[in-house]
């Protein structure tokens, strides 16, 4: 079956749905500590680009816009907008790798690690060094000295969570999956 | 752990009574509002507003106190870093400079920055009220049916209405994992090295991600069955209607973003409101 990177299934709906759930709940409990105080890798970005290498970009985009947002506006009252956005546009980016990827089919190689990685460290680098401080800036008001230098560390944490996590549970996943054509007749 | 995203206990009184279309709109409007201008006379008018709104929607102090120490510690950090990144922003926007006192050739107390700061401490705790009462006032499978009303597509306001059902439903497996793991001696506490506990901690998510994507086809094929996504358009049951206060509080907070907008083109000619000069 082919896949179309902008088509939205029921399946694209649940899966926004659930993944926007999860990525809440991983948002605001599951943090991995770095040692350095104030920063912890967000174990939420590796499941976020997870889904959505699997579901492709909109749903990658929805789960972690809402989920961001869901988790801002539970602890803080008010989610802080410019950094849900480029949430939901890193893994939006991630996304775009889904035509390329058949996990589902059980079928995630190193050649498809690697594919994956890029589009991660690209989607990392666009939203946090770039999208993110700028909107604080525009939306904000904020000092851009602070926001940048935010905006490099928020970078590396989140592709570290996306390249560590989000490669081991999609390589996880292909192998509960039966591949296609794997049965022979006897 | 929180289990309930949305603490909603119904109370009759005026904010409850209020659409949530009404709501969502008025949050909109306001906190857009209070994010662009660095007015600070508008802010204070806003903040004044908000937390009279919090105070007549009757919301317990228990219910937000946690929220409040989260905002408080946010906004602490926020300070500190804002003035050790940039000790002269308030001199580069204002263009004066009142020096207060001089701690190092860097480190400087300006008038100028204490201006600059306070006016944002400010502003980002006049929004805080305003999510709050949306949170708090709002019946939780009424929200999709408001962020439908409002223009979203449907599908994707039926998205939100189900990340907010099955929310307590992944803590309470999270937690069940989480247990289970740990009375097979994985530890999570501070006693553990950093990576082991690392590890530990994909360890529960790894069930919890693969039974989400079990529950995924489960619910697809639910809604498959029940022709999900034939129509271009939707009904839902707990949509109320809007009223003629629900038309006043709308009007009332277009109108109130539209000042401060007015305020701060055609007086501040642009977004800081400048005493010094």
């Amino acid at each position: 079956m082919s896949k179309k990177l902008f088509e939205i299934k029921t399946k694209t709906i649940v899966a926004i749905g659930l993944g926007a759930a999860l990525f809440t709940l991983l948002f605001m409990f599951v943090k991995i500590p770095t040692g350095i105080p104030e920063t912890q890798i967000q174990t939420a970005y590796g499941v976020g680009a997870m889904f959505a290498a699997m579901f492709g970009p909109i749903a990658g985009f929805l789960i972690a816009f809402i989920g961001h947002a869901l988790s801002d506006a539970v602890q803080y009252g008010s989610p802080w907008w410019s950094w849900v956005v480029s949430s939901g546009i890193s893994c939006f980016i991630v996304g775009l790798c889904y035509t390329k990827l058949h996990v589902e089919d059980g079928i995630f190689e190193k050649k498809d690690m690697i594919l994956f990685n890029v589009y991660q460290i690209v989607a990392n680098a666009l939203a946090w060094i770039l999208i993110s401080p700028v909107l604080d800036i525009v939306v904000y008001g904020e000092p851009a000295n602070l926001v940048f230098t935010q905006g490099v560390v928020a970078a590396i944490s989140n592709a570290v969570s996306m390249g560590v996590i989000g490669t081991i549970l999609l390589k996880l996943y292909a192998g509960t999956r039966s591949k296609k054509g794997s049965l022979s007749k006897g | 752990m929180k289990a309930k995203l949305f603490d909603y206990v119904e109370r009759d009184n005026f904010v409850y009574r209020l659409s949530g279309i009404t709501k969502l709109l008025a949050f909109i409007f306001l906190t857009f509002a209070v994010m662009f201008t660095y007015d600070l006379r508008s802010i204070l008018c806003i903040l004044v507003f908000s937390f009279f709104v919090l105070w007549l929607s009757e919301i317990r102090f228990s219910q937000i106190r946690l929220m409040c120490w989260y905002v408080l510690v946010f906004l602490i950090m926020n300070a500190i870093l804002t003035y050790i990144f940039n000790p002269e922003y308030g001199v580069e926007i204002y263009g004066t400079r009142h020096e207060l006192l001089r701690l190092n050739g860097r480190y400087t107390l300006t008038l100028e920055q204490l201006f600059y700061q306070g006016t944002k401490f400010v502003k980002y705790v006049s929004v805080i009220p305003l999510g709050m009462i949306f949170l708090f006032t709002t019946d939780p499978s009424e929200f999709a049916a408001s962020l439908n009303s409002i223009g979203v597509s449907y599908k994707a306001a039926y998205a939100v209405a189900l990340t907010l059902r099955y929310f307590p439903d992944m803590v309470r497996d999270y937690e069940d994992i989480a247990l289970a793991q740990q009375s097979r001696g994985m530890d999570l506490s501070k006693k553990e090295k950093l990576t082991v506990r690392a590890k530990n901690m994909i360890n529960i998510c790894v069930p919890l991600i693969f039974s989400t994507m079990d529950r995924i086809e489960l619910i697809t094929n639910a809604m498959d069955l029940r022709s999900f996504g034939k129509h271009k358009k939707r009904t839902w049951y707990a949509k109320k209607p809007l009223k003629g206060c629900d038309y006043a509080v709308i009007g009332g907070s277009i109108a109130v973003f539209a000042a401060v907008m007015l305020v701060a083109i055609f007086i501040n000619h642009g977004r800081y409101w400048n005493p010094f000069i």
